[in-house]
């Protein structure tokens, strides 16, 4: 099945649902925060897209973007590209561990390198970088280490 | 005085005087045993330094310890991470003296690609003091056999007179860093980077 006709199926199963069509060379299915938890429902009991196999974000210069990759083993398809955009000041996504476990060290390493916060997430907690680190070193205005390392 | 003067004539061949730098280094330099120990793709070139193929064994380095307290040599193969320097300077610290250190690679030796990272320490001599540098992204095996043997004249050159690892008066004492809100802090409340 094409990214259209998945975008096509989910636009006919929710009309309330405000969602996008990106073109691209992957095309991708721009959600809404809100929605994303019922549409994952969706995908992953009706459409059979059981594995999430990557949560990654973008920093743009007046949003953030997470984006998902689905998969299904059943029918061995995919991947189904869910792209939910997030405030540049205070970001938050739903946390979609619930219906993947995988996603539970993804988000967690979303949220320690760039910053946003998944409602939900049973331990929103840094696993790249230690505890006590202050910001987060992949968002671009992310100071660099120019500074020399200084010892002794 | 000559040796000849020095030893009966019955001796002679059976009998050798050298100074005891020339006989204790000779002995020490010998056998180096390097820590089992890599941080990253460097490692593997590290490895295969051991294989037949470039046999460190003929350097008397057949043996990669496992435990810091049975080796003398740390080969730091790789990039030394913000996150892994704690360990590798208490790894360090509870290596026996006299003890020797290798920076292996780029990421090694300055940080590599990854210097302007924010979580990479932009060389291991940050850290640790290095005896030799092996430059290379990665260095080939050749470089490190040479990286050894540039290790053994430096041994041979120590004397026990003036060593460090002799004297009770040097501070050889290495902070292990913890980690601050951006970086690697020292312990004594020093900021660093």
């Amino acid at each position: 099945m094409t990214a259209k006709e998945t975008f096509d199926r989910l636009a006919e199963k929710f009309p309330q649902f405000e969602l996008a069509y990106v073109e691209g060379k992957d095309p991708a299915i721009l959600v809404q925060g809100d929605n994303l938890v019922e549409l994952a429902q969706h995908l992953r009991d009706e459409q059979e897209y059981d594995y999430c196999s990557s949560i990654t974000s973008v920093d743009y210069p007046d949003h953030f973007e997470v984006v998902y990759h689905l998969y299904s083993w059943k029918k061995e398809g995919g991947p189904v590209i869910l792209k939910v955009h997030a405030d540049r000041e205070d970001p938050k996504v739903p946390s979609v561990v619930s219906i993947w476990r995988g996603a539970d060290w993804q988000e967690r390493e979303v949220w320690d390198l760039m910053g946003i916060h998944f409602d939900g997430h049973p331990n929103l907690t840094r696993v790249l970088m230690w505890e006590g680190f202050e910001g987060h070193p992949l968002r671009k205005d992310f100071p660099g280490t120019e500074d020399e390392y200084a010892f002794g | 005085m000559t040796q000849e003067d020095l030893v009966p004539p019955e001796l002679r061949g059976n009998v050798l005087i050298a100074p005891v730098d020339w006989i204790y280094n000779l002995g020490r330099a010998g056998s180096v045993w390097p820590m089992m120990f890599g941080l990253a793709c460097c490692a593997f070139e590290m490895i295969v330094t051991l294989t037949s193929r470039y046999d460190l064994a003929r350097f008397g380095m057949e043996f990669m310890r496992a435990s810091p307290r049975q080796t003398e040599l740390m080969i730091v193969a790789g990039t030394v991470t913000k996150k892994m320097a704690p360990q590798v300077v208490r790894l360090y610290d509870q290596m026996p003296e006299p003890k020797y250190v290798m920076a292996m690679g780029a990421c090694a030796i300055s940080g590599g690609p990854f210097k302007d990272g924010y979580s990479v320490v932009p060389g291991v001599d940050k850290l640790l003091p290095v005896n030799v540098y092996v430059p290379g992204c990665p260095p080939r095996p050749e470089s490190l056999l040479d990286a050894v043997l540039k290790l053994h004249k430096e041994i041979r050159e120590e004397t026990i007179r003036t060593s460090p690892w002799y004297r009770k008066d040097v501070d050889r004492e290495i902070p292990v860093p913890e980690y601050g809100p951006r970086g690697l802090v020292l312990p004594k409340g020093e900021k660093s980077e």
